[in-house]
């Protein structure tokens, strides 16, 4: 079976890849809270901020494409929420629309804060991605247990990455089987058993979960999972830590000093 | 005689809706030996294994290793008694292969050395030691039974309780998989309906029809006696 696995990129060898996992989610962490708190009108931080996301880029040797194909994903997403943002209300009247007896009229305090959404959202998600991608889902999911993430969050993430695909194949497999019978018929009756399909998908994995806590049981799990992890911060971690600290601390303030 | 490690007296079982899955059964179970349970499908095998180490409780005596099945005695059951599941899909729910060998140790409170000495030793055991970073799903259906025995191996148990073993496996990896077993030394009980795997790992048989044990024996006068593999659906009747 054929899968876009989550972390592909997780093992390439680069610089990003090297690094101590919970720096990079320290990291992201801190150039998000940068980002999202940086004054909307400070066109030349967010060209700063997008500077450093291309030298981070370069050192992951992620290629663009695979990176722009996972900010596809989530940009429908992002361009619901700011869809109707340019008309919101505010004082000056850039453009106004007259749609029957409704007018809809497009402020300049609007796009301005539509444009702002789209930066910063694209810029979270470019770090998000670049951070994610760069490290194995096993190591992330560490990092995170290891900064105190709740463990429930962390095992169901956990199970989650495990059995995606083997729900992916089943989904498949059904739907192979599906298609073998198809001849014809109507078009609603493909839907049912699209439906039908959803739902035998839910008891099969409601199933198999319970063989899964049968076989933790049997190997003694007591309600928690406990892992050990490798982790050692070293010069380098620390190195990139502080760069990207002072950089993200030299945009966020001069863009207030300015603004 | 050999020192009995399970002993099985009068087991009835039923299912919460009332299907009678287990109907009197008794049996022993000698340090050493290699058990084979054979029966049809629907015979009632895995529900009988899942009593070996206290997942399902029926109304009768199950000791192991001379111990009742109580909620005190279940951690030291647990470890002494390694059940690996049919599908090494449910058997492996860890991120990685280390975590996963690793997940029983740790469950008993080993120090982080001790852990991954078990885990390599295991691993070793079963030839899997290079795959220890891998996902269970990068893992091809072979490799994963092989580490299904890892992760119940590195508990060090007593007896090893393996469910279907050779199901979805091609010949080639059947024949390697049945060399594994015949290398690891400590008792094994195996239920199957692959009576050639049990011809070649196994030095009794016990034969289970609708929640009985119809036939206990030798696997060569077991696997000999034409007419009562023919009677409970072991083999197919000839013409």
């Amino acid at each position: 079976m054929e899968h876009g696995f989550l972390d592909q990129y997780s093992n390439v060898g680069s610089f990003m890849n090297r690094l101590d996992p919970r720096i990079k989610v320290v990291s992201l962490l801190a150039f998000i809270v940068c980002v999202v708190s940086t004054d909307t009108a400070a066109f030349a931080a967010f060209a700063l901020y997008g500077f450093i996301l291309a030298v981070l880029t370069v050192l992951s040797r992620i290629p663009i494409g695979y990176i722009l194909k996972r900010m596809l994903v989530a940009a429908p997403f992002i361009l619901m929420t700011a869809l109707f943002i340019p008309f919101l209300q505010g004082k000056t009247v850039v453009h106004a629309f007259a749609l029957g007896p409704v007018t809809l009229t497009v402020t300049r305090e609007g796009l301005l804060i539509f444009w702002n959404v789209l930066a910063k959202a694209s810029l979270s998600l470019l770090c998000a991605i670049l951070m994610t991608a760069t490290t194995g889902f096993p190591e992330l999911l560490k990092a995170l247990e290891k900064l105190s993430c709740p463990q429930v969050v962390i095992m169901v993430l956990s199970f989650m990455y495990r059995y995606i695909f083997l729900v992916q194949d089943e989904f498949m497999k059904m739907q192979q089987a599906k298609e073998s019978r198809s001849v014809g018929g109507p078009q609603w009756l493909h839907v049912r058993a699209l439906a039908g399909m959803a739902g035998m998908l839910f008891i099969r994995s409601y199933e198999r979960a319970e063989s899964v806590y049968l076989a933790m049981c049997s190997r003694g799990f007591s309600g928690r999972i406990q892992t050990f992890h490798h982790f050692q911060v070293t010069m380098k971690d620390a190195a990139f830590l502080l760069t990207i600290f002072v950089s993200l601390i030299g945009v966020r303030f001069l863009s207030a000093i300015h603004g | 005689m050999d020192k009995i490690v399970i002993e099985i007296k009068n087991l009835h079982y039923s299912y919460p809706d009332g299907t009678k899955a287990l109907s009197g059964i008794d049996l022993e179970v000698f340090e050493g030996e290699s058990l084979g349970i054979i029966g049809s499908n629907g015979s009632g095998k895995s529900t009988l294994l899942l009593h070996l180490n206290g997942i399902l409780r029926g109304t009768s005596d199950v000791k192991i290793l001379g111990r009742d099945v109580t909620d005190k005695n279940l951690p030291l059951i647990r470890r002494s008694v390694g059940l690996i599941f049919q599908d090494p899909e449910n058997q492996l729910f860890m991120p990685t292969v280390f975590d996963d060998v690793g997940f029983g140790p740790m469950n008993m409170g080993l120090k982080k050395e001790k852990v991954e000495d078990a885990v390599n030793r295991a691993l070793e055991e079963v030839d899997m030691l290079p795959f220890l970073k891998r996902s269970p799903h990068h893992l091809s259906v072979g490799e994963k039974k092989r580490v299904a025995i890892a992760t119940v191996l590195s508990m060090e148990p007593e007896i090893l309780v393996l469910d279907e073993p050779s199901s979805n496996l091609d010949p080639k990896h059947r024949r390697e998989f049945i060399g594994l077993l015949q290398k690891l030394q400590l008792t094994k009980i195996i239920a199957t309906h692959d009576l050639d795997l049990v011809m070649e790992t196994c030095s009794r048989i016990a034969l289970l029809d609708e929640g009985r044990i119809v036939a206990v024996g030798k696997t060569a006068d077991i696997l000999q006696n034409r007419l009562l593999l023919e009677d409970y659906g072991m083999i197919a009747r000839s013409p």
